[in-house]
């Protein structure tokens, strides 16, 4: 029995000059910033104030920085694939060989939906809910620290299988055979299968959360028709992740029940049904792309309103459109297989169900448009973001509505035109719609707003990359190139990725321009900074608190009697009245916790020793992480009470800065 | 803070003013009699599997009602669903959750059988794929 | 009449809807969330579901349904897990009570019942290895397993549970968290038998018909 399971100095990719490279630029980043922690004696305070924090503002700054350097390295992987297919046409092999290029496409597409849109869309929906609900937290604040650590977890297994070990070269939706054990017998679709059954269950756990926080614990006066859209959006997406993601948890448990202990659910002999899996796939796949989109839709619904100075426009109709593709979501699934093997009558009522979800996605627009119809519109960076979305996003639907079409599909599944699609209505809508998000929203979780300049740049630099890198392949599609292609012999090709090359670069200032826009204002954030609490002069609840907001939200719930309560009260006059004239009573507020960190550390352990093989390791990680729970179980300190003097005190210092 | 008026929390029998005043024994009598009803229902469920009286196509049927009426039992009697205003939330969520497990379960079955029907193989070749 | 009620000092009709009387007290909430967690979990269970009836053919000249299911076997361990539920609800009425005797007793009673399922449940298992139907010989026996097998993890954690909530009433009393938390339980294990009606009906009876 040895020891460590498969795991010896041969899973070290010595011989591969790029990985190594990658990993000891990511291991020499990451032990400098330990460091430079360290030394500067900030552990205490990131312990105390961060890691064991259960306020939710907190926990959502965490997951947009994990979220942002997430992106870094999908986006290092999808620049190394277009210089890849940008030379290696003809003659030439490029620099990629295919077993490493297989694990780069496969790594891109992890990435970017696990860990670089869901935290970046979660962490939002983390830091405004609450505020946005007149409320001092989530639900259950424990357990959404827990969640939050667990997606970290997911994020350290797969950057640990860049230099320990490999990672899975089937695609980002692991088909088996391919991914069963018998075509793929290394660790890599194991790391794959764990990093997101770990960080899976954190998500759900955060679908409970959202469900339960927005359905129950709303500030008084609050009906549903009052709340702000995106907090209608947040609860569309979190009850639609409670309804899928066990799916998804189940189909990898099946694989991996395959892999481990040899079943059959998805093997090519004994009775397994490969089909089941992408069956099974793409009934969570699909409605995992509306759960990205719909928080971002939510975003642009606050940024179109309060910089046009109006009320978002048809907010009845927005809130059913809304929950219409909550539910249609989730009955469109089989478009993502049309070509293997359903029958015309089922290919067609699909086909059909994916043309009618671009109708409440319209009306979408529709109102977007006219919220900005006859507003006096303020041309910021949040609102570019909702500009540029409109106009390409509309043009990538279309090409939805196209592919719904079964015969169309046909020609064109798997091929670029594909692959042009669906980068076409998923970084215009999420990816666009967190930046504007994270530009709106800045301000309130620091304290001070964004360099605007940089901001533009950025915008700027991503719109027109953006459409550089991807219109080509729409081209290159329809010429018959299909996806995930290392080396190709059509030298006519080659004009329009060299094109697409140049828009990665054209993105890659981009981020370049977001980067230095943190370090300008940083170093600016004096002159930027936010006293009024309200930098964009806007309508929802989480405006009316201090920038950053104390740790309890709002001293005293407020009182909603209307949509967009906050203008409300401005109009009224009543934001200075209510505070001079409130009597303050304490408050609890729920104590930190280490449980989230330490169970999340016995979770990397648990996952690194089952992917291994080390099952002795796997038992003291679970022993572990149960241990953990109990502890926490019988703790006897919940809450801690903030006494009516310290609430008082902050309101008086907040508005004798903000004083005239 | 609300009132017990307009909110239940799921598997908690009614405690407002306006419902009986329930007590311990009634109580006991509601999970006694739920009991019987489950157990009565579980084993006709097991006299309908196992006889010749009943028409062979209608057994699976008959049973699944009997699985939903046991379902139903234990929904009313151990977990004090009901209709009332004060339970709306929760019986919502049971809906949609009904919802998605009739999508998951029925959506599954109908794609595979079209796909294996489609993709049946010759006979030489069936007795390496799956039994019909 | 019209009754005015007053939250945080402003006045409010006392028949406003009840979408907007505030947040709802801990206990609601958490058993809401806890309520949300069993339906989520219940969707898993339901794509375990739809494997087993699309693979429940499968049998790959395998042991089959009709070959290796015992119907008394099932039939006991039905009424184990029936009759655990009973004691669990009496257990609830004993805990609104804060009676703690009658707790630890319907709790004993409710661990052994299901123990009882379980150590049934494991012994069938055990036996169709023994005879070769081991859930690697064919999907069907992979998915049949895999189902059952994990309403059984789901039973024997809830047995864990059990045993950690005892452990809580013991040292921490009838406290609001602790209260809370058996409220949790309660709906769990009452939700596990309504997964058990299914399964029995869907894998035992209808699986047998031919």
């Amino acid at each position: 029995m040895n020891l460590l399971g498969k795991l010896d100095w041969s899973a070290i990719p010595f011989d591969q000059p790029i990985i190594m490279g990658a990993s000891g630029g990511m291991i020499l980043g990451i032990g400098a910033v330990l460091s430079w922690v360290l030394l500067k004696g900030y552990v205490p305070y990131l312990w105390r104030e961060w890691i064991t924090s259960v306020d939710h503002k907190r926990i959502g700054v965490m997951y947009i920085v994990l979220a942002l350097l997430m992106l870094l390295r999908g986006f290092s992987d999808a620049i190394m694939m277009r210089t890849q297919q940008a030379v290696a046409a003809g003659g030439a092999q490029g620099y990629l060989p295919p077993e490493h290029y297989d694990q780069i496409f496969t790594a891109h597409g992890t990435i970017m939906i696990f860990f670089v849109a869901m935290p970046l869309v979660i962490g939002l929906m983390n830091f405004v809910v609450p505020l946005q609900l007149g409320i001092r937290d989530v639900a259950f604040p424990t357990l959404n620290s827990v969640s939050m650590w667990l997606t970290a977890s997911g994020i350290l297994l797969i950057n640990v299988s860049l230099f320990v070990g490999e990672f899975a070269r089937t695609g980002w939706v692991a088909y088996p055979p391919l991914s069963e054990l018998q075509f793929s017998p290394g660790v890599g679709v194991d790391y794959y299968l764990w990093s997101l059954q770990i960080s899976g269950v954190g998500t759900l756990l955060t679908g409970i959360n959202f469900v339960t926080t927005i359905l129950k614990t709303r500030a008084p006066g609050m009906g549903y028709m009052r709340m702000p859209v995106f907090c209608w959006t947040a609860l569309a997406s979190n009850l639609m992740i409670v309804a899928v993601f066990p799916i998804l948890t189940a189909t990898f448990a099946m694989l991996l029940l395959d892999r481990y202990l040899g079943f059959h659910f998805f093997s090519i002999d004994a009775g397994g049904n490969a089909m089941m899996y992408v069956n099974l796939f793409w009934m969570w796949g699909h409605p995992e792309v509306y759960i990205l989109v719909l928080p971002a839709f939510g975003v642009f619904s606050e940024v179109a309103a309060t910089f046009s100075g109006k009320p978002l426009f048809g907010y009845r109709s927005m809130v059913a459109a809304t929950m219409a593709i909550c539910i249609l979501s989730m009955m469109v699934w089989l478009h993502h297989f049309f070509t293997m093997g359903a029958s015309a009558n089922v290919n067609a009522i699909f086909g059909m169900a994916s043309m009618i979800i671009g109708v409440p996605t319209g009306v979408k627009i529709f109102n977007w448009l006219f919220t900005m119809y006859g507003g006096r519109v303020r041309f910021t960076t949040p609102v570019l973001w909702t500009i540029g979305f409109m106009v390409t996003f509309v043009l990538g639907g279309l090409t939805g509505v196209l592919l719904a079409v079964p015969a169309v599909d046909w020609t064109v599944h798997n091929s670029m035109f594909l692959i042009a699609h669906f980068h076409h209505v998923i970084i215009p809508g999420v990816v666009f719609g967190a930046f504007a998000g994270y530009v709106y929203w800045f301000p309130k979780a620091f304290g001070f707003t964004l360099d605007e300049r940089w901001g533009k740049a950025a915008f700027w630099c991503w719109f027109i990359g953006f459409h550089l890198a991807f219109m080509p392949l729409y081209v290159v599609g329809l010429m018959g190139m299909t996806r995930r292609l290392q080396h190709y012999d059509v030298l006519s090709w080659q004009p329009w990725l060299l094109v697409a090359e140049a828009g990665a670069v054209v993105i890659f200032a981009g981020i370049v321009c977001q980067i230095v826009q943190i370090v300008v204002s940083i170093r600016r954030r004096e002159e930027l900074r936010d006293l009024t609490g309200d930098p964009w002069n806007a309508r929802t609840l989480e405006w009316s608190t201090a920038s950053p907001p104390p740790a309890w939200n709002f001293a005293v719930l407020p009182n909603v009697a209307g949509r967009d309560a906050y203008w409300a009260q401005k109009k009224l006059g009543h934001a200075t009245e209510a505070t001079q004239a409130r009597k303050y009573e304490p408050i609890e507020v729920p104590t930190n916790t280490a449980t989230g960190f330490v169970n999340a550390f016995f979770a990397v352990v648990t996952g690194f020793a089952l992917i291994w093989h080390i099952w002795w390791l796997a038992a003291l990680g679970l022993l572990g992480a149960l241990a953990t729970f109990l502890l926490f179980a019988f703790r006897d300190e919940e809450e801690v009470e903030v006494p009516a003097k310290a609430l008082a005190e902050f309101d008086r210092t907040h508005h004798a800065e903000v004083a005239p | 803070m609300t009132d017990a008026l307009y909110d239940r929390a799921p598997g908690e029998a009614s405690t407002s003013p306006e419902a009986e005043r329930t007590t311990m024994s009634t109580e006991f009598g509601i999970y006694t009699i739920g009991l019987v009803l489950a157990l009565l229902l579980t084993a006709i469920s097991f006299w309908v599997a196992n006889t010749s009286m009943i028409w062979a196509a209608g057994i699976p049927i008959g049973l699944v009602v009997l699985a939903i009426a046991q379902m139903g039992v234990h929904l009313v009697f151990f977990l004090h669903i009901t209709t009332a205003p004060d339970n709306t939330n929760n019986v919502l969520a049971l809906a949609f959750g009904v919802f998605i497990v009739i999508l998951v379960v029925a959506g599954s079955l109908w794609i595979t059988t079209n796909l294996n029907e489609n993709l049946m193989l010759s006979p030489e070749l069936m007795n390496l794929q799956m039994q019909r | 009449m019209n009754v005015a009620v007053a939250i945080h000092d402003v006045k409010q009709d006392a028949f406003a809807p009840a979408s907007e009387a505030g947040p709802a007290p801990k206990r609601i909430v958490a058993a809401f969330g806890f309520w949300i967690f069993l339906l989520s979990d219940i969707v898993m269970f339901s794509a375990l579901f739809a494997a087993y009836a699309v693979l429940s053919h499968a049998t790959a000249g395998g042991p089959t349904a009709v070959q290796l299911f015992s119907q008394t076997n099932v039939a006991v361990e039905t009424a184990c897990l029936l009759v655990s539920s009973y004691t669990c609800g009496i257990m609830s009425l004993a805990i609104n009570a804060r009676r703690r005797a009658a707790t630890y007793l319907y709790a004993l009673l409710t661990f052994l019942l299901g123990a009882a399922f379980l150590a049934l449940e494991v012994r069938e298992f055990a036996d169709m290895v023994a005879i070769g139907a081991a859930p690697q010989r064919s999907a069907f026996l992979s998915s049949f397993f895999t189902l059952v097998g994990c309403h059984g993890l789901h039973v024997a954690a809830g047995l864990v549970w059990l045993t950690v909530m005892m452990a809580q009433v013991a040292v921490l009393g009838f406290r609001a968290s602790v209260l809370r938390r058996l409220l949790c339980f309660a709906l769990f294990w009452h939700a596990l038998d309504i997964i058990w009606v299914w399964l029995f009906t869907a894998v035992y009876l209808i699986g047998v018909q031919s």
